[in-house]
């Protein structure tokens, strides 16, 4: 009896510790190529050390489109993807469905980049830590500037004059479809990080405040759309207005264009083997809006969540620490050219040495502007949506920039009613 | 004037012919390109570089991807035609009460945009137990191929004259007989064209496969060619894309020119005589 | 068959009566047992989705509190708040996208339409290499719309699109048209690409029609001298009517329904926003289950008036017996 008694406690705390520790999460990452290359090699190295397995689930590239696949799982409150990849600016979306983090994080968030921890906290939470960083850099041809004896613009008024100045010589030469600045004009979410970057350089605003107050209706907003809708059919070709991040890439990597606005990947790919532009590309933070304006690109990036409905919450969190920690970090920096979000790491001289630029890199991060997000909270996307489609109208001068912020201000107004809630 | 009218012909035919396939053709001859390369205007492969090919393969399980995607569109199509073809039946031969609000009823499911019966048809399929499965698939694309199965076969069914299943009945033969017997060889080149639309169609579905597939192992073909990335997030990968697009559409074009015959096959004469 | 139809005796016609009356029961039952499988899977796998999302229109759900929600009646639709009217009937961010999408309905499904004749027919002679063609044809219709809508935003780049080069090429156009951002030319191009990715669905139902039709006829026609087209508008058009109309009927269905071939080539862009891009935005980019609810129940209203004015201008009777 006794025998028997003690096997069955015996069974019970090995069902009890296989519960507990061996475990299989799921964890969405980027879908395919190098990016899920590198995140496998974190993830797994994690399975080894704590024994337990790691599924990757591929999810769609574009943020919007995984968000909208996140929602519906976490909407039904199924519990098959323990670990999120989000976007930053997903995080006020989907905090009711994410795990408090607080107690395992809190001690290390200090070390991340400002703007990229205040990403991650909602409501007084931790939802998220925050993984990789991304912002908006200024594309320019070395050649080309050397060839006109031009300077690295450093306001907005420099780079119109200088694009202007070397599409017209470079046409004159006979390439008639030179352009002088292409960036991201369709309407959606890469529009309002375009347009944010205008704005905010010209101390404009971001759209909300941190109060939460409207703030986009003001002249220096009104006067940054200005000279972007100018840029169009000018130095800008037409088409931008439905250009994404690739399309704008295609054009630069073709050489035919001295600047381009773009994400940090694009810098690897126009430097690769096959480019045409390779070895005359330069890097440098978005123009100023002015003397007084100052330099800003707009905040992206990914953070790591954990499901409130994931089974196993604490081996999960544990992971989340581990891929977000300074040594993985460290290595898909090295590895994968990802740009680390703990800010130490931009003076570790291995990175430096895989990453030439990275250095570059952390004053345009430390003074990225975030999208009113967290803020916002659940309205983001409604925020963003009334933004880039003003913008966008602007664009295409079917609206002139003061009326067009007026009526944003008041559709803002509208949606906040009782407050962002 | 009759040379006149055989050009003319000709040309229309061509025409036809470069307008559908020509995109198709720019997939294939981008297919052979990468990197910056994509970038510029190319009408004609300078070399035949592979590579783009094997990567769709190497990195994900591709062939999975395609099995899963017939053997989805294929089970569509069985159940869509058998139901539809005995369903048809019903309503374009047999006159009873309710029928046109019942096929209004049918057709009215084909009302509602895709992804406004996602939640529900995502909560419906989690609590069958049939979330990140094929058959949860085939029973979320039925949806989408039923009612037009239906509707078609119907249509073509009422078209068939009268005197066709009096003589039959006449003989003592059950009304399954007579659709088996009688219906089945005439509706050979409607339900075969019917059955290739409903396989395309299911082929093709993307939103329900993104949604209700969670791994790779389970996805079909659209959401896969879908999560194609590159290196990075932003990257597009052009050329494995058109390598993968291309892939794809093979089956289709191989489907087509088997069922070649039974899709112009026509009707005996004789047997339509009414 | 037809030797077999031929060959049966003649009952006594009182017990014809008799066995009509009592093949008419059994054949009916025989009907709601070949219906019943369709109609158990569609209440099955349309049912609940369906009604769940017109229940959802009269609440005010939000995506991320699905299980807490108000009944709020109509106000999703049309509400008085302090004297200002809002809702859905009041937002003309909707009402354009009702327009859009009517537009390019009619526009595309009439093109599709005339064209799928044209192709059916030419399908439908007897020419070397028919066979091909057939393939050749219903390639669009085979390449998954996500990829082929990409496929098209990628040839209709205003700088490094194929489109481009080859129009500038033929000397049709002096400078490079910005396809898909300008709103002018955008719905345009929309429905230049659905064209192209339809026309094989049309022209294929079209094509089993005319071969469902007896050969007979033409030899009568043919054999009186009459001009092909006028056999064409006299005996072939009437005789495929129904499968033709049929083949309209889904295209609209689906056409009104459009989604994907906008989302990719526009975007989120008011200006070509359909019904069904704006009911997505509401339901999953803005979370508004209520209101994106509201909006999917009105996009089933308005298709289904479509479709009964088109049946009954087609003079469609459902109940119509065989000829």
């Amino acid at each position: 009896m006794s025998r028997s008694l003690a096997s069955l406690g015996f069974a019970a705390g090995l069902l009890v510790s296989t519960g507990a520790w061996a475990v299989e999460l799921s964890i969405s990452c980027s879908a395919l190529g190098k990016e899920y290359e590198i995140c496998k090699q974190g993830v797994d190295a994690w399975a080894q050390r704590t024994g337990n397995t790691v599924k990757i689930v591929s999810t769609p590239n574009s943020a919007t489109e995984r968000l909208a696949l996140f929602q519906q799982l976490l909407a039904a409150g199924a519990g098959d993807i323990d670990v999120f990849q989000i976007d930053v600016v997903s995080t006020g979306t989907l905090a009711q469905h994410l795990l408090d983090l607080s107690s395992k994080a809190q001690g290390s968030i200090g070390d991340h980049l400002p703007a990229m921890a205040e990403t991650s906290r909602v409501g007084g939470k931790l939802v998220a830590v925050p993984w990789f960083a991304d912002a908006g850099l200024l594309y320019y041809r070395q050649d080309l500037l050397d060839k006109y004896k031009r300077p690295v613009p450093q306001t907005w008024a420099d780079l119109t004059e200088t694009a202007r100045l070397i599409q017209e010589g470079e046409r004159k030469e006979g390439r008639g479809d030179f352009w002088g600045y292409v960036w991201q004009g369709r309407a959606y979410e890469g529009l309002a990080t375009n347009a944010l970057e205008w704005v905010a350089s010209y101390n404009g605003g971001t759209i909300v405040d941190d109060k939460g107050e409207v703030t986009i209706e003001n002249p220096k907003a009104a006067e940054a759309l200005k000279l972007a809708a100018g840029w169009v059919g000018t130095i800008t070709p037409e088409g931008v207005l439905n250009y994404t991040e690739e399309e704008s890439r295609g054009v630069f990597q073709a050489g035919n264009a001295v600047f381009m606005r773009n994400w940090p990947y694009a810098w690897a790919l126009a430097q690769g083997a096959d480019s045409t532009i390779k070895g005359k590309v330069g890097i440098a933070p978005l123009p100023k809006g002015g003397p007084d304006g100052h330099h800003a690109g707009t905040l992206g990036g990914q953070l790591l969540a954990v499901s409130k409905y994931s089974k196993n919450a604490d081996a999960a969190t544990d992971l989340v620490m581990y891929l977000t920690g300074e040594d993985e970090q460290k290595r898909r920096a090295v590895q994968g050219s990802f740009n680390p979000t703990i800010v130490s790491l931009y003076s570790d001289s291995d990175i430096a040495k895989a990453n030439p630029f990275i250095g570059d890199l952390v004053d345009v991060f430390t003074n990225a502007v975030a999208r009113p997000a967290t803020v916002t909270g659940q309205n983001y996307n409604k925020v963003s949506t009334e933004f880039f489609n003003a913008v966008h109208q602007v664009l295409s001068k079917r609206a002139e920039a003061a009326q067009a912020l007026n009526r944003l201000d008041r559709d803002l107004k509208r949606i906040k009613r009782n407050g962002w809630e | 004037m009759k040379h006149l009218a055989r050009i003319g012909f000709w040309l229309l035919v061509l025409a036809i012919g470069l307008f559908s396939i020509f995109p198709f053709y720019y997939a294939i001859v981008s297919s052979f390109r990468s990197g910056a390369e994509l970038f510029s205007v190319a009408y004609l492969p300078q070399r035949l570089d592979f590579s783009n090919y094997a990567a769709v393969f190497e990195r994900q399980p591709f062939g999975r991807n395609i099995l899963n995607s017939i053997l989805v569109a294929g089970s569509v199509v069985a159940v869509s035609l058998g139901l539809g073809i005995t369903a048809a039946y019903a309503f374009g031969r047999i006159a009873f009460r309710g029928r046109s609000l019942l096929l209004m009823t049918i057709l009215a499911v084909s009302m509602f945009p895709q992804v406004a019966v996602l939640s529900g048809m995502f909560e419906l399929i989690r609590s069958l137990g049939l979330y990140n499965t094929l058959p949860g698939l085939i029973l979320a694309n039925l949806m989408l191929t039923l009612p037009f199965t239906v509707w078609v076969l119907t249509t073509f069914m009422r078209e068939l004259p009268k005197e066709i299943e009096e003589a039959a009945y006449v003989d003592g033969a059950t009304p399954w007989i007579v659709v088996r017997r009688v219906f089945l060889p005439l509706m050979a080149p409607a339900a075969v064209t019917t059955g290739l639309l409903a396989f395309i169609v299911s082929w093709n579905e993307f939103l329900f496969a993104l949604t209700f597939t969670l791994t790779n192992e389970q996805r079909t073909v659209p959401p896969a060619i879908a999560l194609m990335s590159g290196s990075t997030a932003y990257e597009l990968p052009w050329g494995t894309i058109m390598a993968a697009s291309v892939i794809v559409t093979l089956p289709i074009i191989a489907l087509v020119l088997v069922f070649q015959r039974k899709i112009v096959a026509g009707l005996t004469a004789g047997a339509v005589k009414g | 068959m037809s030797g077999a139809i031929a060959g049966t005796g003649v009952p006594a016609p009182s017990l014809v009566r008799a066995r009509r009356s009592s093949l008419t029961r059994s054949r009916i039952r025989a009907a709601w047992l070949f219906i019943a499988p369709t109609l158990v899977i569609l209440t099955l796998i349309a049912g609940w989705p369906l009604a769940r999302t017109i229940w959802f229109s009269f609440t005010d759900a939000s995506l991320n509190s699905l299980d807490d929600y108000d009944f709020i009646g109509f106000e999703n639709y049309l509400a008085n708040y302090d004297g200002e009217w809002l809702g859905l009937l009041t937002e003309p961010d909707w009402w354009h996208s009702v327009w859009n999408t009517v537009w390019f309905t009619a526009i595309s499904v009439s093109i599709e339409t005339v064209l799928g004749i044209v192709v059916a027919l030419i399908l439908n002679a007897a020419f070397p290499g028919r066979g091909l063609m057939r393939a050749v044809i219903l390639i669009p219709w085979a390449i998954p719309t996500v990829v082929s809508a990409r496929m098209w935003n990628w040839m209709l780049h205003d700088q490094f699109g194929v489109i481009n080069d080859m129009l500038l090429r033929l000397g049709l156009i002096a400078a490079p048209i910005t396809w898909t951002a300008n709103p002018d030319t955008a719905l345009w191009t929309v429905v230049m690409v659905d064209v192209w990715k339809t026309t094989p669905f049309m022209a294929l139902l079209i094509l089993a029609a005319l071969q469902m039709l007896p050969g007979d006829i033409y030899e009568a026609a043919r054999v009186d001298g009459v001009h092909p087209v006028r056999v064409f508008f006299r005996v072939t058009l009437p005789l495929i009517k129904p499968a033709l109309l049929v083949a309209v009927i889904f295209r609209a269905l689906d056409s009104l329904r459009v989604f994907d071939l906008i989302y990719v080539l526009t975007a989120n862009s008011r200006d070509t926003a359909s019904m069904s891009v704006y009911a997505r935005q509401q339901l999953v980019d803005f979370q508004e289950v209520g209101l994106g609810s509201a909006a999917s129940t009105l996009i089933f209203l308005i298709i289904a008036l479509l479709i009964v004015i088109t049946l009954a201008l087609g003079r469609v009777r459902l109940g119509e017996d065989p000829r």
